[in-house]
């Protein structure tokens, strides 16, 4: 279960060169600050829990339950509320704050964002089916399905047959990334690889579920990287970002 | 400006000079050997430019020992410690691959008269 966590914005996405001269593509996540607005607890809720609030906006903008709500934890008026499941409520209090440095290089994280909307989309798509040919007598049916089952028995489809739908714009996690860099001055942080959704969109950072233990800070694996011996070539034609991860 | 771009910044290197296609440079390029690091030159023609940013990259082409040879660097690359404008060439098109079919003095890139 995740321990902690934070409510950001992805910015985008860029690449940036680590300590053995690779690039590293990341995406940027502009997280919190974000106020811890309620506790829920085993006694009362049945669960421990954090609700965070996050992103600025005009108290004009809530509605006055909302307002209440975030007046209580003496929390800024927000556009965002998230609950995160923690294992112990201790270290935890109403109207703290948490800024992107929860998190630091090396860290294993979870992202969930809402993914890119896609539409009513086909199956070809959505469920990356072949389709059909282009010749041969097909006529108009290029992208269709085909069959989605037998005749008179079963006389039905089968519920969760594929077909066609709303693609995207629904929570997907992505699971055991990496945090590269923590810019905690600008709350920033640099995860490697894609997380869901589009640049502007609220993403929530957790510490992964799953996974390997954090690995070793760059300066080990470093260690083990020079120790590789580089063949010469009087041709210099090694390709570009010649330093290898490992002798494998 | 991009929201990505301040990120970017400290990755720009600002010491790379003014090149384009057709230019032969000299580039030297950070080679480690097992714990030891050197610098490997690489002399050729600049065959493409493409994109911007962090991002952007050059080839360089080369004929060595009678096989040509492209690599292509990241601009803002730090294996890339340092290039240098050998002549400027005097070229019309923004992609030369049509130098890879020609051989000889015909792959010649021409001089830029000032």
């Amino acid at each position: 279960m995740a321990g902690k966590g934070i409510l950001g914005r992805k910015l985008g996405m860029t690449q940036i060169w680590d300590a053995e001269n690779r690039v590293v593509p990341v995406t940027v996540v502009q997280a919190g600050p974000c106020r811890v607005v309620q506790l829920k607890t085993p006694e009362r809720d049945g669960y421990a829990a954090i609700q965070l609030s996050f992103g600025a906006v005009k108290a004009a903008r809530l509605s006055k339950p909302a307002l209440g709500h975030l007046e209580a934890a003496r929390a800024e008026p927000a556009r965002h509320l998230a609950e995160l499941r923690v294992d112990d409520l201790a270290g935890y209090a109403v109207g703290q704050v948490i800024a992107a440095d929860v998190f630091g290089a090396g860290e294993r994280v979870d992202v969930t964002g809402i993914s890119k909307g896609k539409g009513f989309s086909g199956v070809m798509q959505r469920h990356n089916f072949k389709g059909q040919g282009a010749s041969h007598g097909n006529h108009k049916n290029h992208r269709s399905p085909g069959s989605i089952g037998a005749c008179a028995t079963p006389a039905r489809v089968f519920k969760g047959m594929r077909m066609a739908g709303q693609h995207g714009s629904r929570s997907v996690t992505t699971l055991n990334l990496e945090v590269v860099e923590g810019d905690a001055e600008r709350g920033l942080l640099l995860i490697r690889g894609a997380v869901p959704g589009p640049a502007g969109g609220l993403v929530l950072v957790r510490n992964a579920v799953k996974g390997p233990p954090v690995a070793p800070p760059a300066a080990a694996r470093l260690a083990d990287a020079v120790a590789v011996a580089v063949p010469t070539d009087p041709r210099e034609s090694d390709p570009v970002g010649a330093a290898p991860e490992s002798a494998g | 400006m991009n929201s990505t771009d301040l990120v970017d910044r400290p990755h720009l290197r600002d010491d790379r000079p003014d090149f384009a296609p057709g230019d032969t440079l000299k580039v030297h390029v950070r080679v480690v050997e097992g714990t030891r690091e050197r610098i490997q030159l690489f002399q050729g023609v600049v065959i493409r430019r493409q994109g911007s940013g962090v991002r952007e990259t050059f080839s360089v082409r080369k004929v060595s020992f009678g096989v040509g040879v492209e690599r292509t660097f990241p601009l803002h690359s730090p294996i890339v410690a340092k290039i240098e404008v050998a002549t400027r060439g005097d070229v019309r098109r923004a992609k030369l691959y049509y130098l890879r079919d020609r051989i000889g003095k015909a792959a010649k890139v021409k001089e830029k008269r000032v």
